[in-house]
C-alpha cells in the first residue's frame, strides 16, 4: 500500500536519517520504535509531507509520490496525528476538522452539513459523546485528539502516522485511543504507530521497525520479538569512554536536599535524598515527569503535598525567586525562551540572575564573571555580545556563567547538553566534575541514557511521574530503559 | 505564536477532570458566553444610567434620549466593525482616525454642496479607503509587518497628507447628503441603521462564508491555517480593506452630520483606541482568532450609554476618561478569570500585550 524505501534526510549537515526503508499494509498497524534522536520523528514528517527527503523514493498504491506540503500528504491519504496537535482552541470540533475546505451550499458554509458530518465521522469512530459544536479549548486531551483522528479520518486517509498518540493520556483513555485504533484497521487503514511505550506496541502492532541514530536497526514480526529483545535492539551500543572521572577526593557529603512523599499535579509520592559532592541523573522518558520533579523543586510548579529540606532545614520554595534565595540554580532544558535573553549582551545575562535577587553582590560577580567565562572557554567577540551570536555551546556556558555567580549548592540541570558540540558537552561535564568536588550537589535529568550513566553516582528513574527505582552507578541501558518503560527483561539482560 | 500544544502534563490534567468521552453524555455549555456577559452588563449600564438620568429629572428612555445615544454609537460602530475583523484576524488597525478625516475630506471636497455629486463624492471617498486598507493588507502579509507597526506607520503618512493639504475644514455636503445624518425612522437614526445592516452582513462574512472560517483559523493560529492548506494572506487583506472601508464610511457620516470635512476630526475622536477598546471590551481576544462582532457592538453600545449618561450628569470630561479607563480593564480583567478557569493549562496562549512584545522583538 505505501512503500517507503532510502529515505535519507540530514539537516544543517547534520544526518538524521539514513536509507531508511519501511513499508505498510492495509488493516495493519506497523510500530515505530527508538530512543529519542533515533529518527522516528523525521521518518514520520517526510511522509506527512512536512519534510521533503534528501533522497529516497515513496511509493503509494504502486505510484511513486512527492509531497511538497501536508496537504498534498492528505490528498494522496496520508495523515499525521502529531504530538503537538494542529488544532485552533477558539474553535469549535467540528470547524478544525473541516478547515480549509468547509462544506458550502449556494456560496454559504454549510454549518448544518458540517455538523453532521463531524458528528458521524465521530460515530464511526465510536465516540457518540463529542458534540461538534463544543470548543475544542473546553476538551480533554484525549477528546482533542480524537478530533485530530477524525481530522485524519475525514481525508479519507487510508494511512495514519501517529506519533505517541498515548504519551499524554490517561490509562483508561488508552482504551478509547486502542479501540479506535481497531476500527480503523478494520476498515483497511493502515496505522504508523510511534511509542515508547513497549507493552503498547506489543499489543497493538503487527510489525515493528527499530531505528538508532536514523538508521534501520531491524524489521521483523511482532511474534518474533520480545521485549528484552527489542530493548537491546534499541539500544545496542557501549558507553563511549567520554566522561570525566570525578576528581580525587570527591565524596558524598552532608546532605542537601531531602524530598519526601513530594507531589505538585504532575508528579506524585517523590522521595530521594541528594548530598553534597553527589551527581544523581533522573532518567525517564519525554513525559514521566523529570523535568516537573526540577520545577517543583525549584518551585515553579510548586509541591502541593510532601515535605521539602534543604541543608537540614524544612523549606516550602513557592517561587523561582525563593529558590534562588536559598541558593539553588536551576539549568532549564530551553535555553532560548528561559534560561537566556538573547538579544541582551553576554555580560548582561551572566549577571542577570544576581541582579534580580543579590543586588548587593552585583559588582563583586561582575568583576568575577570574566574569569568564569574564560574558565569554561566561551569563545566570543566581547562581554558585550549579544548571547542570540554565540552558538549552543557557548550559550549554555554563559547559562552555566548566570547560575555560578549566585554561588549555587544545589544546581538542577534539565537537558545541560542538549544541542550543543561535543567539545562544550566535555567542558559541561567537567564543570560537573569541579562543582561536586566543591561541595555542590547536582540532580540531573537527560535523555541521554550514556550521559545519564556516565556522569551520575546514583541513577533515578521515573516512570508515569513517580520514581521507578534507584540504580548504581555502572548500570545497563536495558536497565535504565526497562525500569522507565515498565518493560520485563528476562534474565541474561537484567 | 504558539501551536496548540499537547505538553506531556496534559496526562494528569485529562486524568484529574475524570472525564471519559465513552459514554459520558455531552458536556453542557459553558453557563453563559461572553457576549452574553457583555449584554448583561449593557443592561445594568442602562439601569444605573437611567436611574441616575432620573435623579436630574431627564428621561432616559425618551425618544429624544434614546436616540442621541444611537446617533452617537453609530460612527464608532462603523469603525469597531472594521476593527474586529482586523483583530480577529490577528492584526490591529491604528489608522482609522486618519482614514476617517481623509474621507470626510475626500468626500466633501467631491460634493463640493452639490447633490448631483454625492455618488462620485461617497465613491471616491471609498475607494481611497479601501486603496489605504489595501496597501496595510499587503504590508501585513507580503511584508510581514505586524499590523501594530504597518498601521502606525500609514496612519502618520495619511496624517502628515492631511496637515499639508488641509488647514481646516473644507469641502461641504450638500443638504440631501446631510440628512442621512438626521433622519429617523421612529427612534431608529437612519446612520444607526445603515451600522446595523452592515453589522449582519459582516456577522454572515463571518459565519457562513469560508472566507469568515478562515479569518478566524488565521488569526487563531496562522501555522495551523497554513498547514491545512489556507492562503493565509487573503483573510488578512480583506480584513484591512474591510476595516479601512468602513472607516471611510464612518468620515463620510461625520461629513453629513458637520456638513464640511475636517481633518482632525478622527483624531479629535480618538477613534483607534476608542475602536480597540470597544473591541476588547466586546470579548475579542487582542492576539486574535475569537470574538464576535456582537460583543463589539456591546462594547460600542456600553460606550454610548455611559457618555450620554455621563453628559447628562455633566461629570467633568477627565473623570470620564477615568471611568471609561476603568469599565476597560475591569471588563477585560473579568474575561480573563473567567476563560483561565476553564481554560486546561495546555493553552499557553499569549496574552495580546506578549503578542505585540513578541513581534516587536
Amino acid at each position: 500500500m505505501l512503500t517507503a524505501s532510502g529515505m535519507t534526510k540530514s539537516f544543517l549537515g547534520h544526518t538524521v536519517l539514513a536509507d531508511v526503508s519501511i513499508e505498510m499494509f492495509p488493516g495493519r498497524v506497523h510500530g515505530l520504535v527508538g530512543e529519542n534522536g533515533a529518527g522516528k520523528s523525521t521518518l514520520m514528517k517526510l511522509l506527512a509531507g512536512v519534510h521533503q527527503p534528501d533522497s529516497g523514493r515513496l511509493v503509494i498504491d504502486g505510484e511513486e509520490r512527492t509531497f511538497s506540503h501536508p496537504v498534498q500528504a492528505q490528498h494522496a491519504g496520508v495523515s499525521t496525528v502529531f504530538q503537538e496537535f494542529n488544532l485552533l482552541p477558539e474553535r469549535t470540533v467540528a470547524e478544525n476538522i473541516w478547515i480549509g475546505r468547509e462544506p458550502r451550499r449556494g456560496g454559504l458554509v454549510d454549518t448544518g452539513r458540517m455538523r453532521r458530518d463531524t458528528a458521524e465521522l465521530l460515530e464511526g469512530l465510536g465516540v457518540q459523546a463529542l458534540d461538534p459544536a463544543t470548543v475544542v479549548r473546553s476538551l480533554s486531551v484525549a477528546e482533542q485528539q480524537v478530533v485530530e483522528i477524525a481530522k485524519a479520518v475525514s481525508h479519507d486517509a487510508r494511512i495514519i502516522s501517529m506519533d505517541e498518540p498515548t504519551a499524554a493520556l490517561a490509562d483508561h483513555e488508552v482504551e478509547l485511543l486502542y479501540s479506535i485504533i481497531a476500527r480503523l484497521t478494520g476498515r483497511g487503514v493502515a496505522i504508523l504507530y510511534v511509542s515508547h511505550r513497549l507493552k503498547e506496541i506489543f499489543r497493538l502492532c503487527d510489525e515493528i521497525t527499530v531505528l538508532k541514530d536514523g538508521r534501520l536497526v531491524t524489521h521483523q514480526p511482532t511474534t518474533e520479538l520480545d521485549e528484552a529483545s527489542l530493548v537491546r535492539h534499541m539500544v545496542g551500543r557501549s558507553i563511549e569512554s567520554f566522561f570525566p572521572d570525578p576528581l580525587p577526593g570527591t565524596e558524598p557529603g552532608e546532605t542537601r536536599l531531602v524530598l519526601e512523599g513530594v507531589g505538585n499535579g504532575y508528579v506524585d509520592d517523590v522521595t530521594l535524598t541528594l548530598r553534597a559532592g553527589e551527581i544523581v541523573g533522573l532518567a525517564g522518558l519525554q513525559g514521566s515527569g523529570r523535568t516537573e520533579l526540577l520545577e517543583g523543586v525549584f518551585g515553579v510548579q510548586p509541591f502541593t503535598r510532601g515535605r521539602m529540606e534543604l541543608d537540614g532545614r524544612d523549606t516550602h520554595v513557592r517561587s523561582a525567586r525563593a529558590a534562588v534565595r536559598q541558593r539553588l540554580a536551576f539549568i532549564t532544558e530551553d535555553r532560548k525562551a528561559k534560561g537566556l535573553a538573547l538579544n541582551q549582551s553576554i555580560l548582561d545575562n551572566a549577571l542577570g540572575v544576581v541582579r534580580a535577587v543579590f543586588p548587593g553582590t552585583t559588582e563583586r560577580s561582575r568583576k568575577e564573571v570574566p574569569g568564569v567565562l574564560s574558565s569554561l572557554e566561551v569563545s566570543a567577540r566581547g562581554l558585550d555580545q549579544e548571547v542570540q551570536y554565540l552558538s549552543g555551546g557557548n550559550q549554555q556556558k554563559v547559562v552555566l556563567t548566570r547560575w555560578l555567580s549566585i554561588a549555587p549548592r544545589v544546581v538542577l540541570m534539565d537537558e545541560p547538553t542538549r544541542g550543543i558540540d561535543v567539545g562544550a558537552k566535555h567542558a559541561v561535564y567537567e564543570l560537573m566534575r569541579r562543582l561536586v568536588a566543591d561541595g555542590v550537589a547536582i540532580l540531573m535529568v537527560s535523555s541521554e541514557l550514556p550521559e545519564v550513566i556516565g556522569m551520575s553516582d546514583r541513577i533515578l528513574v521515573m516512570r508515569d511521574g513517580r520514581l521507578a527505582g534507584e540504580l548504581p552507578p555502572g548500570s545497563t541501558e536495558e536497565q535504565v530503559l526497562a525500569l522507565a518503560t515498565g518493560a520485563e527483561l528476562t534474565e541474561d539482560v537484567a | 505564536m504558539k501551536t496548540l500544544t499537547r505538553s506531556h502534563r496534559s496526562g494528569t490534567d485529562a486524568a484529574s477532570q475524570g472525564s471519559s468521552i465513552g459514554g459520558r453524555p455531552p458536556r453542557s455549555r459553558a453557563p453563559m458566553t461572553t457576549t452574553g456577559i457583555i449584554y448583561v452588563v449593557l443592561a445594568l449600564v442602562v439601569v444605573v444610567g437611567a436611574v441616575l438620568t432620573a435623579t436630574q429629572g431627564r428621561n432616559f428612555f425618551s425618544v429624544t434620549n434614546i436616540s442621541a445615544i444611537l446617533t452617537a454609537l453609530s460612527v464608532l460602530g462603523f469603525i469597531s466593525i472594521g476593527q474586529t475583523l482586523v483583530i480577529l484576524a490577528g492584526s490591529l488597525d491604528l489608522s482609522v482616525p486618519y482614514v476617517v478625516s481623509l474621507s470626510s475630506l475626500v468626500g466633501g471636497g467631491v460634493m463640493a454642496g452639490r447633490s448631483e455629486n454625492i455618488v462620485q463624492g461617497v465613491a471616491l471617498a471609498l475607494l481611497v479607503s479601501a486603496g489605504i486598507g489595501l496597501v496595510i493588507g499587503l504590508l501585513v502579509t507580503v511584508l510581514d509587518v505586524h499590523g501594530f507597526v504597518a498601521t502606525l506607520g500609514i496612519g502618520l503618512v495619511v496624517s502628515g497628507y492631511l496637515a499639508v493639504n488641509y488647514q481646516g475644514s473644507s469641502g461641504s455636503a450638500p443638504r440631501d447628503f446631510r440628512l442621512i445624518g438626521i433622519t429617523r425612522i421612529g427612534i431608529l437614526p437612519i446612520s444607526t441603521l445603515i451600522m446595523l445592516v452592515i453589522a449582519a452582513l459582516v456577522i454572515v462574512l463571518l459565519r457562513r462564508t469560508r472566507l469568515g472560517h478562515h479569518l478566524y483559523a488565521v488569526g487563531g493560529n496562522r501555522e495551523v491555517a497554513r498547514m491545512s492548506g489556507i492562503r493565509t494572506a487573503t483573510p488578512v487583506i480583506v480584513a484591512h480593506v474591510l476595516c479601512s472601508t468602513l472607516a471611510g464610511m464612518a468620515g463620510l457620516l461625520l461629513l453629513a452630520r458637520l456638513s464640511v470635512g475636517s481633518p482632525t476630526i478622527g483624531s479629535q475622536g480618538r477613534y483607534d483606541l476608542l475602536s480597540i477598546a470597544a473591541v476588547v471590551l466586546g470579548g475579542s481576544l487582542l492576539a486574535g482568532g475569537k470574538g464576535s462582532i456582537l460583543g463589539t457592538l456591546g462594547g460600542v453600545a456600553i460606550f454610548a450609554v455611559l457618555d450620554s449618561t455621563m453628559d447628562v450628569m455633566s461629570v467633568n470630561a477627565f473623570i470620564q476618561d477615568v471611568i471609561r479607563g476603568l469599565v476597560i480593564v475591569l471588563a477585560v480583567a473579568v474575561y480573563a478569570r473567567r476563560s483561565m478557569a476553564r481554560r486546561p493549562a495546555r493553552f499557553d496562549r499569549p496574552t495580546g500585550v506578549k503578542a505585540v512584545l513578541k513581534e516587536a522583538q
